[in-house]
């Protein structure tokens, strides 16, 4: 997936200047910076929502989408908005949900489940869409820290499968773009973190996690991201 | 718990029609005159006789039709003007200001006009109850329509969700409790105005009976075909529109009961 945008303003007041990003298949990219900076922008530019900007992107392919809030339909059952939204068989909702570990509660109602269940759902309902890019934008806030670390460690599975062939999902791996304000999720979760800063914001700095998801020792790959964005606006996030 | 409130809420109810009865056969045993204010059980009298004729069901079959044929096309049309008005701003700036007029102009200044215009005919009668509805219908669903949630639209325009699904899981749950709210306020102003229609300018139905009865200056027969037109009217708001608001709310109850 490519994006070149060379720039996006709301009334005239410029939000994002010059942005150029590669994210190969199997990716993950935290695309991180201060609160208002533009990371959301810059995730509903790429999932199709804003076409008002300067540039162009390509190579998005088919959007899997887990917004801020789960935005669920309430009226429908949990296995009824992965259908409806992915437009997906019975069959494989009731497998995505199995993935977010919520296979028993398929005809439950959003107004039933806890935020996390309905953030699972969301997720689900992400997968099943079987997308060639993923954008997750911040889809831990809000969670306590216990649900907030399951919630990770449950994506973090999840894109470890999603390149494996046969999986159930993409087998090759779809492109991911987490959006988030909280270096944790990024350490715990990309490939590549991506630092948004400045007004318009621009890629400030970029760092490369090279040990492998599943055995990261996380304090120290913090740190190591730390030091890699001192100089870039290191202290604007947490 | 619930079951034991809506026993009492109907207990109460009863009564008090009860004793709504016991005081209209009281005022009518003081005034003593039977052609000024005949006795519940005089009109029940002529109720049934009408009944047994067969006159109550064919006028009553009449109005029914009548007032089906308006609401409907109240609805429709004002359910399409609403949505489009409530989706899109500039469509509204120029629809606005019809609204206001139309829903300005009196109920009589309609009928009449549709009546001196298209003739004494059954189209007059329903296209002027259609129009003095659609304005109120469009300006309900208006509000329904600008209160749509953008959060959703976005999941929608993400996931691609095809026009005919967004429509019907998306869009029209949304919709619903303001299109019941306009269906119901439109059918109980709907049927006041079919008996005007009919007062002035039909040949059957209950406003033509009233008007025939009031020339005839016969007080139960008014009151026996007025009443008998409330209860069908009770009867639809209960077995009808109360049925289908509580399901297609279900998904709120089960919510709360789950405490979420």
């Amino acid at each position: 997936m490519d994006i070149e945008i060379t720039g996006k303003s709301f009334d005239g007041r410029p939000v994002l200047g010059p942005i150029s990003l590669n994210v190969a298949p199997g990716e993950v990219i935290a695309l991180t910076g201060p609160s208002g900076i533009g990371k959301s922008t810059l995730a509903r530019i790429i999932a199709g929502l804003d076409t008002d900007f300067r540039g162009a992107l390509s190579g998005t392919g088919r959007v899997g989408m887990v917004f801020q809030e789960p935005t669920l339909l309430p009226w429908r059952s949990a296995i009824a908005n992965i259908r409806i939204a992915s437009g997906c068989d019975d069959k494989t909702a009731r497998d995505a949900l199995e993935k977010v570990e919520l296979g028993d509660r398929l005809e439950a109602y959003p107004g039933q489940l806890s935020l996390g269940q309905q953030r699972r759902v969301a997720l689900a309902r992400a997968l099943a869409t079987k997308p060639e890019t993923l954008i997750l934008d911040e889809a831990f806030t809000s969670l306590d820290e216990a649900t907030a670390g399951r919630m990770r460690s449950l994506t973090r599975a999840i894109l470890q499968e999603s390149g494996i062939q046969g999986s159930g999902f993409q087998g090759s791996g779809f492109c991911t773009i987490l959006v988030t304000h909280n270096p944790e999720d990024a350490v715990e979760l990309a490939d590549r973190v991506v630092f948004l800063g400045g007004n318009p914001a621009e890629i400030q700095a970029e760092h490369k996690i090279a040990a492998p998801r599943q055995t990261r020792d996380l304090n120290a790959e913090l740190h190591l991201m730390r030091q890699a964005l001192r100089g870039a606006g290191e202290g604007r996030i947490r | 718990m619930h079951l034991q409130t809506n026993r009492a809420g109907l207990t109460k109810g009863l009564i008090s029609l009860l004793v709504f009865l016991g005081l209209w056969a009281a005022v009518s045993a003081w005034v003593q005159d039977s052609s000024l204010l005949p006795s519940p059980a005089a009109v029940a009298r002529v109720f049934w006789s009408e009944t047994l004729s067969g006159e109550m069901a064919r006028n009553m079959l009449a109005t029914l039709a009548r007032v089906i044929a308006a609401f409907v096309l109240a609805m429709s049309i004002g359910s399409l003007i609403g949505i489009a008005t409530g989706r899109n701003p500039g469509f509204n700036a120029w629809a606005a200001p019809w609204l206001i007029i139309f829903l300005n102009l009196p109920a009589l200044v309609i009928i009449v006009l549709c009546y001196l215009w298209i003739g004494l005919t059954e189209l007059a009668a329903i296209t002027a109850v259609a129009l003095n509805k659609i304005p109120m219908i469009a300006v309900m669903m208006r509000e329904g329509a600008r209160a749509l949630d953008p959060a959703l639209d976005d999941m929608a325009a993400t996931f691609r969700i095809p026009p005919h699904a967004r429509w019907r899981h998306v869009i029209a749950p949304q919709l619903a409790p303001h299109f019941a709210s306009a269906g119901r306020a439109g059918f109980a102003l709907i049927w006041k105005i079919v008996l005007v229609v009919e007062f002035l300018g039909r040949s059957n139905g209950i406003g033509f009976q009233i008007h025939l009865n009031f020339q005839l200056f016969d007080v139960a027969r008014i009151l026996a075909y007025a009443l008998g037109f409330v209860a069908i009217m009770l009867a639809v708001e209960f077995l009808l529109v109360q049925p289908w608001e509580k399901s297609a709310s279900s998904w709120r109850q089960a919510g709360r009961r789950n405490g979420h």
